[in-house]
């Protein structure tokens, strides 16, 4: 026997939660499984579709009339703009709490580098910082996390020419919290509302926070803070300092481990529960059965490799980073499938000696049919039923387009629908 | 300079040039300790482990567990004087870094090495802190000799003043109620029905209602735990019905304490005495094909990744890859999704179940488990209470210096049992059930009593 579904999706990364979120919608029996914990806990929880050409020009108003003219081999030419937004609406109705869909064109959102980020969709909780709008902007920062320097954050955008004043300010925040308190430790704080002391008496940690940035005030319009405003609670508690600040207030998108990464998880965890999909995390798919077809998969769990089979599979497990893709002296390669990965035989061609240059491994990964199947060396699909989505797919180079999550859910999307079509 | 800039120099990595006078450093000196350098490597600092870490939420003292993995296993490798901090023994040992970690850094084995190493070298052995985890840690003992006299046991175990100078001499809070003893343990009421005989009987049967040639080769050892045989014998008994009910031979196999309380506490060597008669009695059965079955998910958990993780015992690792949790063996080798489809559940268990996954669940990918087969099952509902710890982690809820702290971690599942909709609580973890219990006032039933309603006539 084997755990049996109809689509199997393997990884839990933003295409792997949109590849099994639509495949259930489509109707199928579907599971989800994933080496570890989502990685979205490492993402900013922004949501860009493309914010540069892959030339490098932008950043770009209107990410869905550049999609037409990217080369043949990126992902978005594969799926199509029309499967673009169809996937944007199925991420919309699955995370109501996200903005941006009012409009086709991108908006701008500062980021803790103090740069601009163009980006498709932002969580509510983001909303009041947009570097568009014209009021201007005090931002807070806590003097123990050194990733957000908030006067520094302020100088950055000023010189990148925000139509606003803004102006940095770093406080202690209330309670004797340690010089690195985790964000989850600061957002538990603020979801409970828990007593902190301050000179000797006990104050609610909302109340305690807003008053200390309510002396820092001036003529602003809105109040930025890094994102630890919450976690579970996070709207209750931005609402609260609001309230008590009488201004707007807007959470700055941090680096890893990232709140925003973290409640975007869990409202797609939400979607998928809710559209029954199983989800089993903690041990890594190693190995499969199969010639022609994928026939099951094998998660390894020390030492045992427990059968998973369904009729579709989607492999969805990342790209150099999230390990889907390997490289070693001799080589690229896919490990779980052994997938073909086109690349340069010396692998001084790999990378160019700039930085920050146009490196050629940015865009390597699985080239696919347009039915998104991976490819051979000779551009034949290498199993009937096996869809490719996300950052395993070659043809782009989603850090410098700022294409990662677009091309995530759209590929997901489009794998995920697919393959619950073909399992009927 | 990268080394793609610089292809002419005579620097020729395939020959050696060190010449004669080259002596090798050993940079790590000989010993038996499992080299954690390539675990330690691969942290690229990321800090998910440190978002997953329900005591850095709630405790200022704690630095998490990137301090005390990879970080201090370095500081511990490259400075003699290095001593473990004492911040290790605020670690519960829920191991649920281990599930967070991208680069796959194993954690909770960094942290059970240094606790070991801390308890063993730093504590004083004569210290009252050190007492009390001992005997907390040794549970089964306590359990074996309560078991012998339960009434009396039940009573002195909760009885107010005892429990105050409990609490005072030794540390152990008397916030909390001791857990009832069964006046007949798992073993005893086994032993009464006549064994493995009596299984290999019923299995046979069941084979034959099954259609199922005579001679399957359906036999599992199971691991009860100290919890299953001493406190919650429904448990076991459940495992028993419902494995033979599938055509499975039961056997129960001597054994100790699986040692997760004592990896808890940092003492090692118990918990390797345990391990060995374990592994011993479990390695003889997986060799004559037997796999072996815990209902408990800490034991479970205990068997697989932390025994081969921390002893060199014969036959472990055979051990660690034939031990899966109970629910999750037949849903490999039954179609246990159909089964439930089918069946409907009356009576008792008809309820609806405010359901909790164990921290020790996730590292072995069942936290969904109980949740996604009762879906289908007609006459209960099984509602997820969260994803957030129970906060007692075995012996830690126990200490009266992190009593405070076990409940506020347990608050926010407290507080999703009040929201759901059953009275009824369910989990596979004894301590979480303990805990559940505490803050609530429902009690808590395993998902193997409710498959046992479900499926076994």
């Amino acid at each position: 026997m084997a755990i049996e579904s109809d689509v199997l999706v393997v990884g839990g990364g933003l295409a792997g939660l949109t590849g099994a979120l639509s495949a259930a919608r489509e109707g199928a029996d579907v599971r989800l499984v994933s080496y570890k914990q989502s990685t979205l806990r490492q993402a900013s929880g922004l949501v860009d579709v493309l914010g540069y050409t892959p030339e490098g020009d932008g950043p770009l108003t209107d990410p869905f009339a550049t999609i037409p003219s990217l080369p043949d081999r990126h992902p978005y030419r594969t799926v199509g703009v029309e499967t673009v937004r169809e996937a944007l609406s199925l991420f919309d109705d699955a995370v109501p709490t996200y903005e941006g869909d009012h409009t086709d064109a991108n908006a701008l959102v500062p980021t803790h580098g103090g740069t601009v980020k163009p980006t498709a969709r932002y969580p509510a909780g983001a909303s009041a910082g947009l570097a568009s709008d014209d009021r201007d902007t005090l931002l807070v920062g806590v003097e123990e996390m050194v990733d957000f320097d908030a006067p520094h954050v302020a100088a950055h955008l000023d010189a990148a020419g925000v139509p606003f004043d803004v102006r940095g300010e770093t406080i202690r925040f209330p309670g004797d919290l340690r010089a690195d308190a985790k964000v989850t430790r600061y957002a538990k704080l603020l979801d409970t509302d828990g007593e902190v002391a301050v000179r000797g008496r006990k104050v609610p940690a909302r109340d305690a926070l807003a008053q200390r940035v309510n002396p820092l005030l001036e003529s602003e319009a809105r109040v930025g803070f890094p994102a630890i405003l919450g976690d579970d609670e996070h709207a209750a508690v931005r609402a609260a300092l609001e309230e008590k600040l009488g201004v707007d207030v807007f959470e700055v998108p941090m680096g890893p481990p990232s709140l925003p990464g973290l409640r975007l998880e869990d409202a797609l965890f939400d979607a998928l529960d809710d559209a029954g999909v199983s989800i089993e995390t903690g041990n890594p798919v190693v190995d499969f059965d199969g010639e022609d077809r994928v026939e099951r998969v094998f998660v390894e769990k020390n030492g045992a490799r427990i059968p998973n089979s369904a009729d579709q599979y989607v492999l969805a497990t990342g790209g150099f980073v999230g390990k889907g893709i390997e490289s070693d002296r001799e080589g690229v390669s896919e490990p779980i499938f052994d997938c073909h990965v086109p690349h340069a035989e010396d692998r001084y061609d790999w990378f160019e000696t700039e930085l920050f240059g146009d490196h050629a491994f940015a865009r390597y990964g699985v080239a696919t049919d347009d039915d998104l199947r991976p490819l051979d060396a000779s551009e034949r699909p290498e199993f009937d039923n096996l869809r490719a989505a996300g950052s395993v797919l070659g043809g782009y180079d989603f850090a410098a387009e700022k294409s990662g999550s677009g091309v995530s859910i759209a590929t997901g999307y489009a794998a995920g629908q697919r393959a619950a079509q073909e399992a009927r | 300079m990268s080394d793609a800039e610089s292809p002419d120099t005579d620097f020729d990595p395939v020959a050696s040039n060190t010449g004669e006078d080259f002596e090798p450093v050993d940079v790590f000196p000989d010993s038996d300790d499992f080299d954690l350098r390539p675990g330690a490597d691969s942290c690229y600092k990321c800090a998910t482990c440190d978002t997953n870490c329900p005591v850095a939420e709630v405790d200022d003292d704690f630095p998490g567990p990137k301090f005390q993995g990879p970080e201090q296993w370095r500081l511990k490798q490259t400075d003699d004087d290095h001593t473990v901090d004492d911040s290790v023994m605020d670690c519960s040992n829920c191991m649920r870094c281990d599930n967070a970690c991208p680069s796959g850094v194993p954690l909770s084995q960094m942290h059970n090495t240094a606790r070991g190493e801390y308890v063993s070298e730093q504590m004083d052995t004569l210290s009252v802190e050190y007492v009390r985890n001992r005997i907390l840690a040794n549970y089964r003992t306590s359990a074996f000799f309560a078991s012998k006299v339960p009434r009396l046991a039940n009573f002195a175990m909760n009885f107010g003043p005892a429990r105050w100078v409990m609490e005072k001499t030794l540390g152990v809070t008397s916030e909390r109620d001791f857990p009832e003893f069964a006046r007949q343990t798992f073993r005893e009421w086994w032993a009464e029905r006549g064994g493995q005989a009596t299984s290999r009987e019923n299995a046979k049967e069941a084979r034959e209602r099954r259609g199922l040639p005579e001679d399957a080769d359906k036999k599992v050892a199971y691991f009860h735990g100290c919890y299953s045989n001493y406190n919650t014998t429904e448990v076991g008994k459940a495992m028993v019905r419902l494995y033979e009910e599938f055509g499975y031979e039961v056997v129960a196999p001597e054994q100790k304490c699986s040692g997760t309380p004592m990896f808890a506490n940092g003492m090692l060597d118990d918990a390797r005495r345990h391990a060995e008669v374990n592994v011993s009695s479990m390695s003889d059965l997986v060799e004559r094909g037997y796999d072996a079955i815990a209902s408990c998910t800490s034991c479970s958990m205990a068997l697989r990744q932390e025994y081969p993780e921390l002893f060199d015992i014969d036959g472990i690792e055979d051990v660690a890859a034939n031990t899966f949790e109970a629910v999750e063996y037949l849903r490999i080798h039954e179609d246990l999704r159909e089964e439930v489809r089918e069946a409907e559940v009356d009576g008792d268990l008809a309820e609806e179940f405010a359901y909790h996954a164990p921290c020790h669940s996730r590292n072995q990918g069942l936290d969904r488990q109980a949740v996604e087969l009762f879906r289908d099952l007609d006459g209960v509902d099984v509602e997820d209470v969260g994803d957030s710890c129970s906060g007692i982690s075995g012996t830690y809820g126990w200490k009266e210096e992190k009593y405070e702290k076990s409940m506020q971690i347990g608050a926010e599942m407290f507080e999703h049992m009040e929201d759901a909709d059953g009275e009824t609580g369910m989990t596979e973890c004894p301590t979480c059930a303990m805990q559940m219990e505490h803050g609530s006032g429902y009690e808590i039933r395993h998902p193997l009593e409710l498959l046992e309603a479900a499926l076994v006539e």
